[in-house]
């Protein structure tokens, strides 16, 4: 029991650590980094919630692609962090004001906070012990979210092509292959066999 | 067993820490992004906790949702400042004005 409730101190402090680090970072690259720290711990919480094929969905999409995308991002823009960092401490007031009242209003609702009386009767899906989490998981995704499903595959592919399009260009001055002049040029008038006469030349 | 409101209050603060990012990094739209994602993260906190204490799966396949409309948010904004780096040079968020908006 208390080996549970220290991995999950231990998991769930990593996570706001990094969190933290992400946002006061000074360097961008460092940023990316700590932000990696926070996504892992979310998925240990995820793993001690019994969610484990979400934990490893947040280790594979956040960490494996999000996060590679955000370095290859911070390290392809040649900007001068140093400039933006330095107007930060100006900020600081007026974050740390919004902040705090965020976190006093949210512990007032903690203080009063209790289960719905209907609540245990809204459950749409209940978690049986039948099947392990993915299993479960995609019985439900497959069957009663599969319009969702589809749908959230049709973001991807519009991210995707809107990613595609936004960065795509076409430099003016780049010689390009022309494969269709290639494909369609005429050996008989590329190639001339000519008779050459032994000391004249051409 | 740990009680849901331990991980409802790491989910908060983990909330809370994204805003005040949102705040804290007025110039750079990179930590921008991943202040919204750490907002993200917060909430499908938030909704695997309910699922696993309430027994039921829909707060999961919910954060599934949640994290395929996040991955395509950061592709889509990371192009974007990728493009307004290209033409401006810069990516601080008050040079955003060319809509005059």
């Amino acid at each position: 029991m208390s080996i549970l409730i220290i991995t999950f101190y231990l998991f769930s402090l990593s996570a706001i650590a990094g969190g933290l680090m992400t946002v006061i970072s000074r360097n961008p690259v460092h940023s990316v980094l700590w932000l990696i720290l926070a996504f892992l711990s979310s998925a240990g919480l995820f793993v001690l919630l019994g969610a484990e094929f979400l934990a490893m969905l947040l280790i594979i999409v956040y960490v494996g692609a999000v996060a590679v995308l955000f370095l290859f991002v911070v390290m392809m823009l040649d900007v001068d962090f140093s400039t933006l960092k330095a107007e930060m401490a100006g900020y600081l007031p007026i974050a740390l004001l919004i902040g705090v009242v965020l976190v006093m209003q949210l512990g007032m609702a903690f203080g009063v906070w209790s289960y719905a009386e209907t609540a245990l009767g809204a459950r749409e899906v209940l978690a049986n012990s039948q099947h392990h989490n993915t299993k479960a998981l995609g019985l439900i995704l497959y069957d009663r979210y599969f319009i969702l499903f589809q749908l959230s595959g049709l973001i991807l592919l519009v991210a995707m092509i809107g990613a595609i399009v936004l960065t795509l260009r076409h430099r003016k001055n780049v010689k390009r292959q022309n494969i269709l002049s290639q494909i369609y040029r005429d050996p008989d008038k590329s190639v001339e066999i000519r008779d050459v006469k032994p000391g004249q030349g051409l | 067993m740990i009680g849901i409101e331990h991980y409802l209050t790491t989910a908060s603060i983990l909330f809370v820490i994204g805003i005040f990012g949102l705040f804290l990094n007025r110039k750079n739209v990179i930590i921008l992004l991943m202040s919204i994602e750490l907002m993200l993260l917060a909430v499908n906190i938030n909704l695997v906790a309910f699922s696993s204490y309430l027994g039921d799966l829909v707060g999961q396949i919910f954060t599934l949702f949640i994290l395929t409309v996040a991955a395509a948010e950061a592709a889509i904004g990371l192009a974007i400042i990728v493009s307004f780096f290209r033409n401006r040079g810069t990516i601080a968020v008050e040079d955003v004005n060319m809509m005059k908006g």
